[in-house]
């Protein structure tokens, strides 16, 4: 079993959706689906169990060969930096499953659990390749079925929502496919085997200039994904018009995978590039923090107002992973894990409202906490989480990125503690507009407090909340390993950048010509 | 005779046997046709798929044998039978879509099939021809049941429109072709691409007649394969064709002019590669752009899926820029991913349409996932793979070719082209909008009530997943039958071109 826990892990979402085309009636289908939903979940949890904390390079490792005559190879492995990605993946599909049974869903359910689980199926393939081929096949195949679920179960102008979302990605992944076959290339050309493995890879010498060319190419992809200010365009419509299920595993994975990508690939593959562009990056992400805020503050949506705090909070998650030192790194690693609990939980609290109310105008309400205790209570809390309040697990990724960054750039860590600041005031604002004062609007009394399938799915996340706000070690005791390996590399390449260059240009300059001349 | 001889003519005649059996086959079915009735049409079709089937033994027998029959001028070598197995199956597709299409539609079954075989005759010699004469009469022979073909539905205007122009516009491509095989010719004294080759690397006093003729067959070529500026007939051709004979002409038609192409510029014009790949260059980058994005603009389903072929071209001659070994195969890969995949999408197309009505806007498609999810789901496939989605054909193809051009150094043609895959996104995904998103749009029969068309898209959907999740034995088979290409031009290196 332990031999295939990984191919298992990947495979079950799918088997599961092939079994959701089984039941005749709509309810047969949500108990198929919500049954199966918790298999990978079970199995995410066995493996968080089976995981040795204080080994560093890849675990369970599976390696068959499957496409030998380009080095293709079938390989899963996990370890520090992607196991709680991949708990957190099993664990927000199987609420949100969980949750969309409950109503959210009206038409066509069966559709709607097959491409959540084949989505499922691609995050978790995406998080465990580690063979560039297989996990390009698992990146494109998370776009289609978050396609079909932003267009088909969306709100408002979700075919815009859906294309703008897909085209993004697109063009961000189709550049990177060429830099990983140049990779792959240049790979062969300096270790003398086509490979398509990602350990192997590691070990390709590339000139600095295309090492810069690929970065651009990776970086290009993920930072789409992240999404980076100012390819973020595509986050606010995509969020705010999905479906809850869909905004819940955007916000809480996929923007993830871009963060992922740039810690799995594009960092440790070319640490020289990524050292140079660490100003240009934090720069980038302090934007981020701060426009997203800006930006959200303004809102008058509450879900989109959730949505452009996504794009402050991944600003903290970049900046912390371009610190390139363990607490940064770390930091950024347990806030992309804070940002899916708690952003994915306030998704799943704006779509409880909109059930309720079918708006999402924040005007629309206020006084929740007389009509909705329960559901004013919870929100609190998770609020309460998103804006970093020592005690809950916010505080503790957001600290840790400071301090990494600190060491680093100080102007940075400064401009991002504003964007603290501002994250507060939005969020509380916000609160302060919709649960406080007196209950302004007569649709909003009388409304049915929170549902035990909806308190079902919200503990969870409570827990987690507490757990991981007062008790982070088990968590970054088990990434610690894993991002130790990845800053030696780093350290590596700052070594060499700092050396006396050995061969001064001229001869790069000699050899120009003669590679101009290869290429006739 | 003397024995030696003797077993060369045996030979020779062993190698056109399938040739023999398709070109039996289409006259049985012409004759046959004169006499039957509207309701004995089926029966035509099913043997003329038979015959089609039963033509593939003796390629498949012919496997593991390189050599050249008739003096030289037709090839016997896996590179052919590849091609030929491809085009066979092409063709059987074709007549398996068109059963019920023919009978809906009142065409006359007995000419329909029969020049369809002719057309297949054709492509098979293109495929095998090893020398330009001989490729030159089956390019005429394909083309001229494809012309007919095309305005086939002779009551209709845009049919015969479509056939007129069609006929035009190929007649004079075909001019430029057969005047450049005068020209090289001239320059190199020979017309079998053996001797020419030789000839070519021994060097010739007259390169510029050389050069010119190598231009004007490039352009004959590039008109067959529907390469900007060469593709103005396309998408008129394709429209007013009966459908299955336009899903016919994107694969078929594709295949043989492919099949011809590389092999007389791939595999024998390689000293010459310097300048025409420069040509290729362009024209692929032309094609794939403006292939896709002329496609975006399209109403009809049958237009987008011309332009889509247009479009798939010119990432096929992203391939031929390249102009290696490893593009050679990628190129051979591609196109059996693409024929699988495109014969799918048009068998699609033909499904929906109904009694004698074509409904081939994208308009009718709305609705479409809810009446027919089975149809849906193998249109949404299909689609899928042609934008290049892993882990379906269509993504390892371009994968496989883009991957060689980058080898060649040719890394703005593979940016221009993965921008390319990115805009076609857009139109493919339009169609499953309209499929899944959108309400509306008409009725279609069931498939399970046309089981050849049910047969037929099972194959292809099959095929997409296979042909893309295990790639390995089809990348074997197209390097196998490239090596065996070029061991028939011993003694030499494995190097297609002197790069």
């Amino acid at each position: 079993m332990e031999g295939y826990l990984l191919t298992a892990l990947v495979f079950s979402p799918l088997v599961g959706a092939l079994f959701v085309l089984v039941p005749e009636d709509e309810r047969g289908v949500w108990r198929a689906a919500s049954l199966f939903s918790l298999v990978p979940l079970g199995l995410g949890i066995y493996l968080f169990v089976l995981f040795r904390p204080h080994e560093a390079g890849y675990q369970f490792v599976e390696r068959y060969p499957w496409i030998t005559r380009f080095g293709i190879y079938y390989e899963l492995g996990v370890d520090g930096l992607s196991l709680f990605l991949v708990l957190l993946t099993t664990l927000l599909v199987a609420l949100s499953m969980i949750y969309s049974a409950g109503g959210d869903i009206e038409q066509r359910a069966r559709e709607f659990c097959f491409y959540l689980l084949v989505l499922e199926a691609g995050l978790l393939g995406a998080l465990l390749a580690l063979d560039l081929f297989l996990f390009y096949i698992f990146w494109e195949v998370m776009l289609v079925p978050m396609y079909f679920l932003i267009g088909i179960w969306g709100h408002g102008r979700k075919l815009y929502a859906a294309f703008k979302f897909i085209l993004f990605t697109m063009l961000g992944s189709a550049l990177m496919l060429v830099a990983i076959l140049y990779l792959v290339g240049a790979a062969q050309s300096s270790l003398g085997r086509l490979s398509f493995e990602l350990p192997v890879l590691y070990g390709a010498r590339l000139t600095p200039g295309q090492a810069r060319w690929l970065f651009a190419g990776f970086a290009v992809a993920f930072a789409v994904k992240v999404p980076i200010w100012p390819l973020h365009t595509w986050l606010p419509d995509a969020h705010t018009e999905a479906p809850t299920a869909g905004s819940v595993i955007l916000a809480g994975v996929m923007l993830k995978m871009g963060t992922y990508g740039f810690l799995r690939f594009a960092i440790p593959l070319f640490p020289r590039v990524a050292i140079e562009a660490t100003p240009l990056f934090m720069a980038l992400a302090v934007i981020g923090i701060i426009y997203g805020a800006l930006v959200a503050m303004v809102q008058p949506d509450l879900k989109r107002l959730v949505a452009y705090s996504s794009v402050s909070h991944l600003g903290f998650v970049m900046l912390g992973i371009f610190a390139l030192d363990v607490q940064g790194v770390e930091g950024a690693l347990y806030q992309m894990l804070n940002h899916g609990i708690s952003t994915g939980s306030l998704f799943l609290l704006v779509g409880m409202l909109y059930l309720r109310r079918h708006t999402r105008e924040i005007s629309e309400f206020g006084g929740l906490w007389q009509s909705l205790p329960r559901w004013a209570a919870v929100f609190m809390v998770i609020m309460l989480s998103s804006i970093g309040l020592p005690g809950l697990n916010g505080f503790v990724g957001e600290f840790l990125i400071l301090l990494g960054t600190f060491f680093k750039l100080r102007v940075a860590a400064v401009l991002a503690v504003l964007g603290v600041v501002l994250g507060a005031l939005y969020m509380l604002w916000a609160y302060e507009r919709v649960s406080f004062g007196a209950i302004t609007r007569e649709a909003n009394r009388g409304l049915a407090d929170l549902s035990p399938r909806e308190l079902l799915v919200m503990v969870p996340m409570l827990v987690l909340v507490v757990v991981m706000g007062l008790y982070p070690g088990p968590f970054l005791r088990r990434m610690e390993p894993s991002v130790e390996v990845l800053l030696g590399r780093v350290r590596a390449a700052r070594l060499e950048l700092a050396q006396p260059v050995v061969k001064p240009q001229l001869s790069l300059a000699a050899q120009a010509p003669l590679r101009g001349k290869q290429v006739r | 005779m003397s024995p030696g001889v003797l077993a060369a003519v045996q030979f020779s005649w062993l190698a056109v046997l399938p040739l023999g059996i398709v070109a039996l086959a289409a006259v049985a079915v012409l004759l046959a046709g004169a006499r039957a009735g509207q309701d004995q049409g089926e029966a035509l079709g099913w043997f003329s798929a038979a015959a089609l089937a039963a033509a593939a033994l003796p390629v498949l027998a012919s496997l593991g044998r390189s050599r050249l029959a008739f003096d030289g001028t037709v090839a016997v070598d896996a590179y052919s039978v590849y091609f030929e197995l491809v085009i066979l199956f092409a063709s059987a597709m074709t007549v398996l879509i068109s059963l019920r299409y023919v009978a809906e539609m009142g065409l006359a079954p007995g000419e329909y099939y029969a020049l369809v075989l002719f057309a297949a005759l054709g492509m098979m010699l293109m495929a095998a021809a090893d020398d330009l004469i001989l490729i030159f009469l089956g390019l005429e022979t394909m083309s001229l049941a494809v012309y007919a073909l095309a305005g086939f539905a002779r009551r209709q205007a845009r049919s015969a429109e479509a056939a007129l122009k069609y006929f035009l516009l190929g007649a004079f491509s075909t001019g430029f072709l057969l005047y450049g095989i005068a020209l090289i010719y001239g320059a190199a004294g020979t017309l079998k691409l053996e001797p020419l080759r030789a000839a070519l690397a021994a060097g010739t006093d007259h390169r510029t007649l050389l050069l010119c003729g190598v231009g004007l067959v490039l352009i004959g070529f590039a008109f067959k394969v529907a390469a900007v500026p060469f593709h103005m007939w396309t998408p008129d051709a394709y429209e007013g064709a009966p459908t299955p004979i336009a899903g016919f002409m994107a694969v078929g038609v594709k295949l043989a002019s492919f099949a011809a192409f590389l092999r007389v510029f791939g595999l024998h014009l390689g000293a010459l590669a310097p300048t025409w790949t420069a040509v290729v260059w362009v024209v692929a980058a032309l094609t794939m752009t403006a292939g896709n994005l002329i496609a975006l603009a399209q109403q009809s389903l049958k237009r987008m899926l011309a332009y889509s072929a247009i479009a798939h071209a010119g990432y096929l001659l992203v391939g031929m820029a390249a102009g290696s070994n490893e593009a050679a195969g990628a190129i051979l890969y591609y196109l059996l991913g693409y024929a699988f995949t495109n014969l799918g999408a048009f068998a699609v197309v033909v499904a929906l349409e109904r009694r004698g009505v074509e409904h081939e806007s994208i308009a009718d498609l709305r609705g479409l996932g809810a009446r027919a999810p089975g149809l849906s789901a193998a249109l949404a496939l299909l689609l899928l793979s042609l934008t290049g989605m892993p882990p379906l054909a269509g993504f390892v193809g371009k994968l496989y070719l883009f991957k060689a051009a980058l080898d060649s150094g040719l890394v703005w043609l593979v940016v221009i082209a993965v921008l390319n895959s990115v805009v076609s996104a857009y139109y493919y995904l339009r169609v499953l909008v309209a499929v899944y998103m959108q309400e509306g749009g008409v009725a279609v029969a069931p498939l399970a009530a046309r089981p050849a068309l049910l047969v037929a898209v099972g194959a292809a959907v099959l095929g997409t997943v296979l042909i893309g999740v295990f790639p390995a034995p089809y990348v074997a088979a197209a390097g196998a039958a490239l090596r065996s290409a070029l061991s028939l031009s011993s003694p030499g290196p494995l190097a297609l071109i002197a790069r």
